[in-house]
């Protein structure tokens, strides 16, 4: 058996062993409300079959995409100028320090205050959760940029812009891509979260509801088994842009 | 005289790195820094590139005072300086980003083929190993036509064989175009090898022991008995350098 | 790095040119300034715009300080703490091992990896549901909550850590006949450590952000739902607002005590 296959086989097992234990333990518990394997494979397919699925997945795909985005484009600069400017990350720093702890649900009544119970409150939340690692992340990318790269492209004139163009930009972006990957994973987590408690739509509302409106436990676990697979393709997908060339180099190997 | 160091020291914070060096270059020659480690040599060639300024005294090439870097004298770094970001092509352009498009590839080719390149144009450096990264950093300073090199132990991070063959180059080059070299070595050898003429700094505070002139045309035979001589005498120096 | 103009460092690598190093006096003057500033533009912002609903910094000191005469405010502490710390602790308990175990075996690693892959992008209140068949509506819950979601860093990094272990440290454990346990406890757990330590803040602040958002659903006590029910009970957002800041003063001390503990172990 090639190492390749026998890799394959591993990686399912584990997965493949959980499922069984699952089954076995609903099975050995007879009147217990968690439902087995089976009956979450079926409830996924009652929701692709009624359209709710794909609307939920997109709802939340769209609050994740339009929070985090935002997120991205305000906190990146802001990172990499507090990254330039040592004065700007010392004034600042204490407060972000502060802020980091405050789970961005716990900004859910002011998010309401401002923006109502919709897809709005969600995406104030996503945009609140991403921003501060985002800006943490590009921050630390920009000081650990090598001496010895804004030397040498001192060296050849360039000029304070120039040198940001391509050099700093370029430089940070490994460091700031595994930031930014890191930080949708967080996006991903607490627009889940945020679903569950302010919003009436997406992935997270689908859990609370089923249980909810009928003691539905295999919509529930399907619930949970989609958002897990949305999440982990998410993180794929961030990781197939680290393997791009221009960036690639910026990764030891593993 | 192309650059001149003039009574120039330098101190950190409480530490006397050198007290007044006196030194001058003359146009084309390639002159040895060589001191232990840790003298301060590597603190010169920063003051001459422009990166530092020095407490005391000043730097002139061609007679302007040096107060910034500046692309008429590059600095060559170990092969860490080159950009990873970036392939072989890329790099060397890098500094040429003022030239029209088509003049700018000529240029390239040129170089990628002076220092052997060839075939690597599209390779990013962690493709290449370290001797090649160091001859693109090479080309890369060549490219925009500096007046002076100033090379920082270039070739410290490489296997003894792999420098031979660098220093080769290295003279091959320097034949072929004639810059004024600066090179920082801790390499007795090397400095004999390379240089028209060796400057032994002792150790910290540094102070410029003795200048010698090596009068070896090239190529350089590593037997010949002046050879021999010329670097036992830097031997000598370089041991009573350890002493304050 | 020194304070000299301009000076760059030229040690190998090292921070960007751009910055230079400032007095300590700049580090404490600055922030404390901008922080002023801030409070200072929320009291502007809020007599502006003359909304009834929102508080002034005033009102929010006002609302706790109430608070903490009513002795609420220092139970709710006391239970938040108390369920971060059972939760993180369990989650300790088990995590550790379950990483030395798994980052020593490649095998094991490709079986259970998938798995973690798979259930870490699950936010931990997504188990609500399950958690509240498990052990009801009690504290157990949310501690159950905080527990898998500390377990994920803890696990994670505890491998990694094992993993970037140099062979040769093993190599030279072997050569000296070391049996297996020892090995364990003896080389690769300390050489795991630093990065263990990482993943042990990491997964505390994890902790911490979870505590809320559970006491946001399932208790009746807390910090997190103190948010809640100061909105819901009465549109207290004098309370929301403290509460908050609690919530963060608590958890930056408490992160910041992690810090000095990893460096205090990592002197040796």
């Amino acid at each position: 058996m090639s190492s390749g296959v026998r890799h394959f086989l591993l990686s399912i097992s584990g997965v493949a062993a959980a499922i069984c234990a699952w089954q076995v333990a609903v099975a050995l518990s007879p009147g217990t409300l968690i439902p087995g394997p089976w009956s979450v494979a079926r409830g996924i397919a009652e929701l692709a079959g009624n359209g709710l699925l794909l609307r939920y997945v997109v709802a939340s795909l769209f609050r994740v995409t339009w929070g985090y985005l935002l997120a991205v484009v305000l906190a990146v600069p802001t990172g990499i100028v507090l990254g330039l400017r040592r004065r700007g990350e010392l004034a600042l720093n204490p407060i972000l320090q502060l802020l980091r702890p405050i789970s961005p649900l716990a900004w859910i009544p002011i998010a309401i205050l401002w923006f109502g119970v919709g897809d709005l409150s969600a995406i104030f939340l996503i945009f609140l959760a991403s921003f501060l690692p985002l800006t943490v992340a590009a921050m630390h990318a920009v000081q650990n940029v090598d001496e010895v790269h804004v030397r040498a492209a001192a060296n050849f004139g360039l000029s304070r812009q120039h040198l940001l163009r391509t050099v700093i930009v370029p430089a940070i972006l490994p460091q700031l891509l595994t930031g930014m990957r890191i930080a949708l994973g967080i996006a991903w987590l607490v627009v889940v979260a945020a679903e569950m408690i302010a919003v009436n739509s997406g992935l997270g509302f689908l859990i609370i509801d089923a249980r909810n409106a009928g003691n539905r436990y295999d919509l529930v676990i399907a619930g949970m088994v989609l958002i897990g697979t949305v999440g982990l393709l998410l993180d794929v997908l961030m990781r197939r842009i680290e393997r791009l060339d221009a960036v690639r180099w910026g990764y030891a190997q593993e | 005289m192309k650059v001149e160091l003039r009574d120039v020291s330098m101190r950190f914070g409480a530490t006397r790195v050198f007290d007044s060096l006196d030194l001058g270059v003359r146009e084309g020659e390639f002159v040895c820094i060589l001191g232990p480690s840790g003298c301060g040599k590597s603190t010169v060639l920063n003051i001459a590139a422009g990166f530092l300024t020095p407490t005391g005294g000043e730097v002139r090439i061609d007679g302007e005072k040096v107060t910034r870097p500046d692309p008429r004298r590059i600095f060559v770094f170990q092969e860490r300086g080159v950009f990873p970001w970036l392939t072989v092509e890329g790099n060397i352009g890098f500094g040429l980003y003022r030239m029209p498009e088509a003049e700018k590839r000529e240029r390239i080719a040129h170089y990628v083929q002076l220092v052997g390149l060839v075939g690597f144009e599209r390779a990013y450096p962690r493709e290449l190993s370290g001797g090649m990264k160091q001859r693109l950093e090479v080309a890369r300073a060549l490219a925009v036509n500096p007046d002076v090199l100033l090379l920082d132990e270039p070739f410290g991070a490489l296997d003894s064989i792999t420098r031979l063959q660098m220093r080769r180059e290295l003279l091959r080059i320097w034949q072929a175009e004639r810059k004024t070299i600066l090179f920082v070595t801790h390499d007795i050898e090397e400095s004999v090898q390379l240089a028209d003429r060796v400057v032994v700094l002792s150790a910290r505070p540094a102070r410029i022991r003795r200048v010698v002139d090596i009068d070896i045309p090239h190529p350089r035979d590593l037997s010949a008995p002046r050879y021999i001589a010329l670097r036992d005498l830097l031997f000598n120096e370089i041991g009573l350098a350890h002493q304050v | 790095m020194n304070d000299e103009r301009g000076t760059m460092n030229e040690s190998a690598g090292g921070r960007s040119s751009f910055i230079v190093h400032r007095s300590s006096f700049e580090r404490v003057i600055l922030p404390t300034a901008v922080a002023a500033l801030l409070v200072a533009a929320w009291a502007i912002a809020v007599r502006l715009s003359g909304t009834k609903i929102f508080p002034s910094p005033l009102d929010v000191v006002r609302g706790i300080a109430a608070l903490a005469e009513k002795q609420l405010l220092w139970r709710y502490i006391g239970d938040s703490l108390m369920r971060a710390a059972t939760g993180y602790l369990g989650a300790v308990i088990i995590g550790i091992p379950l990483g030395l175990l798994v980052g020593l075996s490649r095998t094991l690693e490709r079986i259970v990896n998938p798995l973690i892959q798979m259930l870490r992008p699950i936010s931990p209140l997504a188990w609500m549901p399950l958690a509240v068949i498990w052990f009801g509506i009690s504290n157990a819950a949310p501690i159950f909550l905080i527990f898998l979601a500390s377990l994920f860093p803890i696990v994670v990094s505890t491998i990694q850590g094992v993993r970037n272990v140099p062979d040769v440290f093993m190599q030279a454990g072997r050569n000296f006949g070391l049996p297996f346990g020892r090995l364990v406890t003896r080389v690769v757990f300390p050489a795991a450590l630093p990065r263990i330590l990482i993943g042990l803040r990491l997964a505390f602040g994890v902790a911490w952000l979870v505590l809320v958002a559970a006491e946001m659903i399932a208790v009746d006590s807390g910090l997190g739902y103190l948010i809640i029910d100061a909105r819901n009970a009465g549109k207290r957002y004098d309370l929301v607002v403290g509460g908050m800041l609690l919530i963060g003063v608590i958890g930056l001390a408490l992160d910041s005590m992690f810090r000095v503990a990893t460096r205090f172990v990592r002197a040796d």
